[in-house]
């Protein structure tokens, strides 16, 4: 299989774009860039960029698919091709598939779905606890050895800090990061932020303490115990402080935010939109620029998607009885371009943040668009005006933010390991 | 906040879910529609055929007496069909959605269903589901909104102190669980009241409940001084537990309304609670029974205000389908 892009500009290892007339990709690497590298005599497939931006393909650190178990939510076929309509190349899959991905049998399982799918290299996290209870440990060992490659709590916070060294001690052997959102389970009782609009509508409120004690208590237990901790999906601007302290420190702690905290605020929910029921909870505004300016100052790693596909039941509800979550991974590049136009958050950032700066967090190699790299990109448009439609969208899930409204930016097509995974022309 | 869904194009009621949105004019014309009906409470034959041939449906996914007795004597007192289902005894509890419930509701014809459910959010909720020709009355949702009480309190407070301009009005208890003291507190400063204070410990008070238009007070002496209306709300008894009290005997020495704490309010201060009423608890006996109180016109009230906003709703459907129709035409 060989591939040739030609006419576009891309984003160079150094983060400027460079135009090009040609890249080449051979056996899922790039093995040319105009008259770098080997000429192909006969690719297999060419692809006119038109003019578009490439991109290394965008790891997604914070995905929730729930198969095997609620595969009616949204199934590994399609989310795995959501993600490459997304520009997403890997993906980090959250253990919360029913039975729990707390065996190897389960980690193998997803893998072998998401192999025969072949769009996007899926990255199983194992359970931190047997079955997500907080009690006992779940076999790290053999989760790594099937394929894991961290640790994570799902949204099952551990009340046991004596359980939570454990098994940050247990993940240190086996060189396993930990992947942990952090909550306070005992505070955190509430299903929206606690703030005037959870006042005024009464709905019971989630306290950012909830988050910050939580965030400090794994922090403090990342300091005694060694492990590579990131804490994942942080909705508090305050968190970003403890973040940076422990970095400055020099711990090894990264974190990251997902997509709907950067985007979304409580006052999204009044009244009552089920859409916008989340986890973490939907914060302030004051939390949601000070989370932008966490990932400008570097002290916030990375962007995920969060990525929860819901189907409609799961949303039409009563506000608290409504399943928390938001499709949106194939958001991510069209919420890019806004965040640049709306708050000065540079697109080249957003891009470090699912991509260089991604990989940092989980050891990964870096992906760029050099001769020699891994053939995992992603083409975008980004001066075009569209609506967003349902029927766009290849998640099975209904949860989709701000459809109908207009963006300028969107992934156009995909590469996964050298072969195309998506292409939006002939929407494949 | 877009409350919207409750009104017709030319502002008029066709849902009642939450006070949230709704201006003076149209709080003013509640108040004024419940005076009239209050005379037909008074009559012989105590019926206007205002809903004649409509059927409302009580929904009560929460216990209640006074609330649905209420409803259903106005229902009645229109001349609407009345049925009351009991829902912790029925549909859902074997398994059935709220949604499913609803659209089977609907294949019944249903006008209007008053709706009381412990969800925040719930009355929205049923009127975003169903069709837009039944009228939903709220009837209390979880910590949300109890606008009918709320009204009731209001055609109270303006029958004994005619207008609002002025007044001090202080809510006293647990505000933090109180649909009733939301809704009260939008009711008021809509309204015109000079000052609207809260009074409760801290465990009992909502974040930036300031937001709303209250001043917080933890202590009644400070509170209630130069007050005009005292509201007192019911104290649930598994507010004991969680750590949100001590006992019953301690919250009733703070913030329990006796005569001594009364004096504080000015002396021609009216004494108010939604019931039922923990004598002992949040309230004396002899505040209760006292001359000041008016917590049984309250019950009166329920009446009149409820007829108000069920033909009111009725109404603005009504103009909406006509709409409807010139628009199919």
């Amino acid at each position: 299989m060989t591939i040739e892009i030609t006419n576009g500009v891309y984003l160079s290892s150094n983060g400027t774009w460079q135009t090009f007339e040609s890249i080449r990709i051979e056996n899922g690497v790039i093995v040319g860039i105009d008259s770098d590298g080997e000429m192909l005599n006969a690719p297999s497939q060419r692809i006119d960029a038109q003019g578009n931006k490439v991109i290394p393909g965008l790891i997604d650190l914070n995905v929730n698919i729930q198969e095997p178990g609620n595969s009616q939510n949204g199934s590994i076929s399609s989310e795995l091709a959501a993600a490459a309509a997304g520009g997403v190349t890997t993906l980090c899959y959250r253990p919360e598939t029913s039975p729990v991905n707390d065996t190897k049998a389960v980690t193998k399982l997803i893998l072998k779905s998401a192999e025969s799918s072949n769009r996007c290299t899926v990255l199983p996290l194992g359970a931190m606890t047997k079955n997500l209870e907080g009690q006992n440990l779940a076999s790290y060992a053999g989760l790594k050895d099937a394929g894991c490659i961290g640790i994570s709590n799902g949204f099952n916070a551990l009340s046991n800090l004596l359980v939570m060294q454990r098994c940050f001690e247990y993940a240190k052997t086996f060189d396993l990061p930990i992947l942990l959102n952090p909550i306070e389970p005992a505070l955190h009782q509430g299903c929206m932020h606690e703030g005037e609009v959870s006042t005024t509508i009464g709905l019971q409120g989630v306290p950012e303490s909830a988050e910050l004690i939580a965030v400090s208590q794994a922090i403090m237990l990342a300091k005694s115990t060694g492990v590579r901790l990131h804490l994942t999906q942080l909705s508090c601007g305050n968190s970003v402080a403890l973040i940076a302290q422990a970095k400055e420190e020099g711990l090894p702690i990264t974190a990251d935010v997902s997509l709907a905290n950067l985007l979304f605020t409580d006052h999204n929910v009044a009244p009552f939109n089920s859409l916008f029921h989340c986890m973490p909870p939907l914060r302030s505004e004051y939390d949601r620029k000070a989370l932008i300016e966490g990932l400008r100052t570097g002290a916030i790693d990375a962007i995920t998607s969060g990525h929860q596909p819901l189907e409609a039941a799961e949303k039409q509800k009563p506000f608290a009885e409504s399943a928390r979550g938001m499709s949106c991974i194939e958001l991510l590049i069209p919420v890019a371009k806004m965040l640049e136009e709306q708050d000065g958050l540079p697109l080249e950032t957003f891009i470090a943040c699912m991509t260089a700066r991604a990989a940092s967090v989980l050891g990964l190699t870096q992906p760029e668009v050099r001769v020699g790299a891994d053939a995992d990109l992603a083409i975008f448009a980004d001066q075009i005006d569209y609506p967003l439609d349902k029927d766009q969208c290849l998640t099975m899930g209904e949860n989709i933010p701000m459809l109908g409204e207009r963006f300028s930016a969107r992934v156009e097509l995909c590469v996964h390991r050298g072969s195309v995974s998506f292409d939006r022309s002939a929407s494949i | 906040m877009n409350s919207n869904v409750q009104l017709t194009e030319s502002g008029s009621l066709k849902h009642f879910l939450t006070l949230d949105g709704l201006n003076k004019t149209l709080l003013t014309d509640i108040l004024d529609t419940a005076d009239s009906f209050i005379e037909v409470g008074e009559r012989n034959i105590r019926k206007v055929p205002l809903l004649r041939g409509k059927t409302v449906v009580n929904l009560f996914f929460e216990p209640s007496t006074r609330t649905r007795s209420t409803f259903e004597l106005a229902a009645k007192r229109l001349s609407a069909d009345v049925l009351n289902l009991d829902i912790s005894t029925s549909a859902t509890s074997k398994g059935e959605t709220l949604s499913d419930m609803l659209q089977n509701l609907e294949a019944m014809a249903s006008d209007m269903f008053v709706v009381r459910h412990s969800m925040s959010g719930a009355a929205h909720f049923i009127a975003e589901s169903v069709t837009p020709n039944v009228a939903i009355i709220n009837a209390g949702d979880g910590w949300h909104a109890h606008p009918t009480q709320a009204m009731l309190d209001m055609l109270t407070i303006r029958q004994r102190k005619t207008s609002f301009e002025g007044l001090k009005v202080a809510i006293i208890g647990d505000i933090l669980h109180s649909r009733v003291a939301r809704s009260q507190i939008r009711a008021l400063n809509t309204l015109g009241s000079e000052e609207v204070r809260v009074i409760a410990p801290n465990t009992l008070l909502p974040k930036n409940i300031d937001a709303l238009g209250a001043h917080v007070f933890n202590d009644m002496k400070a509170g209630l001084k130069d007050c005009d209306v005292v509201i007192m709300l019911r104290l649930q008894k598994e507010r004991m537990q969680g750590a949100l009290l001590p006992s019953e005997q301690e919250y009733f020495q703070q913030y329990g309304l006796n005569l001594e704490k009364l004096s504080y309010a000015k002396p021609d201060a009216i004494v108010m609670h939604p019931g039922p009423i923990n004598r002992g608890v949040e309230i004396a006996s002899d505040v209760a029974d006292g001359p000041q109180s008016v917590i049984l016109n309250q019950v009166t009230n329920g009446i009149a205000v409820r007829m108000a906003v069920m033909s009111m709703a009725m109404g603005g459907q009504n103009e909406q389908r006509t709409q409807q129709g010139e628009g199919a035409k």
